[in-house]
C-alpha cells in the first residue's frame, strides 16, 4: 500500500503513539480490503459509544487512546449514547451505568469529538458536501451520506472511524472509489408510497432482498428528507446495503439484477417486524426526529393523552431538541403525555429498564433491532396508528 | 520433529507463538467469548468450553458484531488474549481487534489452516513476515 510522506510519518510514530497506533489500524483495514493507497477525509461519524454496546472493553480503549494523547484533525461527531445525559433516571437508568457511559463520553471529549451523540450528525452540522471523503460508522447515516448527500464513505466501525479522524485518512477502497458507486441491482417499486412508514418499509424490503448491494430505486415519489432519512436507516439494518440510487442515469442497465418490490413484499415485512399483543410503549425518531417531524408529530397529539399504562417516548438530537423547544413544539408532545428524549435512542439504551414490554414505531430499524438489544417485542406500523394504539381523545 | 513453514498475509504485524487451537466455525468475540476468563461461551461452537488464553487461534474468519473488537482488546488487558490468530480470509472486526491488542494475525496462508494445522501443534505466528511454522504434535 502507497504512502505520502506524512502517512509513513503517522506510521513510523513521529506525531505519537495515538496517530501511530490509529495509522497501524488503517493500513492493516487497507490491506485486508486491498487499498491501493489511503484517501484524505473531511469528516467522521464515531459509533460506538453506548455503554450497554461496547462495555467496560471499549471503555477502556477509548480511556487509553485518550490517554495516549488522541487528538481529532477533522470534525469528527459521535453517535448516540446509551442515555439521556439529563433525563437518564426518567429511562430507568442506574448510576453504575450512568458514571461509566460518563467515562466513555469524557475519553471522546479529551480526543476532541463534538458530544453530538446523534445517528443524524447531518441535522446538526455535519453535512458534508458532494463528492467529500469522509468516514461516517453509523449505517444510516452512512447510506444518507452517499445516497443523498452525495458524500462517499465505506460502512466504518468505531474504531476505524475515530482513527480516520485522528489521522484525517482512511483507506481508499469500496465506495470512495468512483467505479465502485455504480447500481448493482435495479429495484421496480410497485407499492404505494404515500407515508414515512412507506419508505421505511421499503427501505427494509429492498435489504431483505438484496441482503447486499447498491439498489437502483424506480418508480419512486413523493421523497423527502425525512423519508429518505428513515429509508437509509433500514436498508442498513436488514441488509449490509451503504448506498442506493434513485433516478440518474443508469450504465449497463442490461446486465444488472432486477427485482420487483410491491405491496405484497412490504406486507411481508410488516408482518415480519411485528409481534402479537398489545404494544405498551410508541417510540418515534429512529433516525432521530427532525424538526419538521417533531412539528407533525406536536400536531397529531394536541388534544389527545396517553392512556394509563402506556407511555410514548420520543428520540431527537440535543441541537432539534432546542429548536424544537422554542417553537413549542415539546410543550405540546409533554402536554400529551409523551416524552422527548435526546442523546440516545431505543436501539441504543437500555430500554429494558424502561418497564414496557412491547415497543411500537414508526421505524423497521427500531423494530429489527429492539427485540435483541432489549428483549421487548416489537410492532411496527404507521405513524398514526402508533399513535392511536397508546392514546386516547382527552 | 515435523516443522513446516507456511507463508500467507500478516495483517497485524506481530509476533506470537502457542499452542494451537482450531475451529472449523466463525467467531464472534463479542458474546462468544468471556472477556474476563478467555472461555468460549458460544453454546453449539465447536471450541465451547474452550480456553483461547495463550493459544494460536485458527479460525476460518470473524463474525458477529464490531464490539468483538473491543473484546479482544480487553482480552488483552486481562491477561487473556490468544497469542496469535490465523484466519483463512480476515475481514474487519478480527483486524481490528489485533491491531488495537497487539496480537499477531496473518491470513491467506498458502494451505487451508484448518486441515494443515491440528488443535495441540506448536504454532509461531510472525504478523510482521506473514509466515506461521507449524512444528507438529
Amino acid at each position: 500500500m502507497y504512502l505520502s510522506r506524512e502517512e509513513e510519518r503517522m506510521l513510523s510514530g513521529e506525531e505519537g503513539a495515538a496517530v501511530q497506533k490509529a495509522m497501524q489500524l488503517l493500513t492493516a483495514l487497507g490491506e485486508v480490503f486491498g487499498a491501493e493507497r489511503m484517501v484524505k477525509v473531511e469528516s467522521a461519524q464515531i459509533a460506538g459509544v453506548s455503554y450497554g454496546n461496547i462495555g467496560d472493553a471499549g471503555m477502556e480503549f477509548l480511556e487509553d487512546w485518550a490517554n495516549l494523547g488522541g487528538k481529532v484533525r477533522v470534525k469528527a461527531t459521535l453517535n448516540p449514547a446509551g442515555m439521556d445525559l439529563n433525563k437518564w433516571q426518567e429511562m430507568g437508568v442506574d448510576g453504575e451505568y450512568y458514571k461509566k457511559q460518563i467515562r466513555i463520553l469524557k475519553a471522546f471529549e479529551k480526543m476532541g469529538v463534538e458530544i453530538t451523540c446523534t445517528c443524524t450528525p447531518y441535522l446538526v452540522g455535519n453535512r458534508p458536501r458532494f463528492g467529500a471523503h469522509v468516514a461516517w460508522s453509523e449505517s444510516s447515516a452512512v447510506v444518507f451520506a452517499n445516497s443523498v448527500l452525495g458524500a462517499r464513505t465505506n460502512r466504518e466501525g468505531g474504531p476505524s472511524a475515530l482513527a480516520a479522524a485522528i489521522t484525517g485518512r482512511t483507506p481508499c477502497y469500496g465506495l470512495h472509489i468512483e467505479d465502485n458507486r455504480e447500481p448493482t441491482a435495479i429495484v421496480k417499486v410497485e407499492a404505494r408510497m404515500r407515508s414515512i412508514f412507506d419508505f421505511s418499509l421499503l427501505g427494509y424490503t429492498v435489504g431483505r432482498i438484496l441482503g447486499s448491494g447498491i439498489p437502483y430505486l424506480k418508480g419512486v415519489s413523493g421523497a423527502d428528507l425525512d423519508r429518505l432519512k428513515i429509508m437509509s436507516a433500514a436498508l442498513a439494518a436488514s441488509g449490509g446495503i451503504a448506498m442506493f440510487h434513485s433516478g440518474g442515469r443508469l450504465r449497463a442497465a442490461d446486465k444488472l439484477e432486477k427485482v420487483c418490490v410491491d405491496q405484497r413484499e412490504l406486507e411481508l415485512s410488516r408482518e415480519k417486524l411485528s409481534s402479537e399483543g398489545k404494544p405498551d410503549l410508541a417510540c418515534i425518531g429512529c433516525p432521530h426526529c427532525s424538526l419538521q417531524e417533531l412539528k407533525d408529530l406536536a400536531r397529531a397529539v394536541k388534544g389527545k393523552k396517553v392512556k394509563k399504562g402506556c407511555a410514548l417516548w420520543v428520540w431527537t438530537s440535543n441541537g432539534v431538541y432546542d429548536e424544537a423547544k422554542d417553537r413549542g413544539y415539546l410543550s405540546v408532545i409533554e402536554g400529551a403525555g409523551g416524552k422527548v428524549f435526546t442523546d440516545t435512542c431505543m436501539v441504543v439504551c437500555p430500554l429494558e429498564k424502561s418497564g414496557y414490554t412491547h415497543m411500537v414505531s414508526n421505524s423497521c430499524k427500531a423494530a429489527h433491532y429492539v427485540p435483541s438489544t432489549s428483549g421487548l417485542r416489537a410492532t411496527v406500523t404507521e405513524t398514526y396508528l402508533v399513535l392511536e394504539s397508546i392514546m386516547e381523545g382527552r | 520433529m515435523l516443522e513446516r513453514v507456511y507463508r500467507g498475509r500478516g495483517v497485524a504485524k506481530f509476533l506470537g507463538e502457542g499452542r494451537a487451537l482450531v475451529s472449523r466455525q466463525g467467531i464472534s468475540f463479542f458474546g462468544g467469548v468471556d472477556p474476563v476468563t478467555g472461555l468460549v461461551r458460544e453454546k453449539g461452537h465447536d471450541l465451547c468450553g474452550q480456553d483461547v488464553t495463550g493459544k494460536v487461534l485458527v479460525f476460518p474468519k470473524g463474525k458477529g458484531s464490531t464490539v468483538g473488537s473491543y473484546v479482544l482488546y480487553q482480552l488483552k488487558k486481562n491477561g487473556h488474549a490468544p497469542a496469535g490468530i490465523i484466519n483463512v480470509e480476515t475481514e474487519a472486526i478480527i483486524a481490528t481487534g489485533c491491531i488495537l491488542a497487539e496480537i499477531p494475525l496473518v491470513d491467506r496462508l498458502e494451505v487451508d489452516p484448518i486441515t494443515a494445522i491440528s488443535s495441540g501443534d506448536y504454532v509461531v505466528v510472525d504478523g510482521r513476515e506473514g509466515k506461521v511454522v507449524v512444528r507438529k504434535g
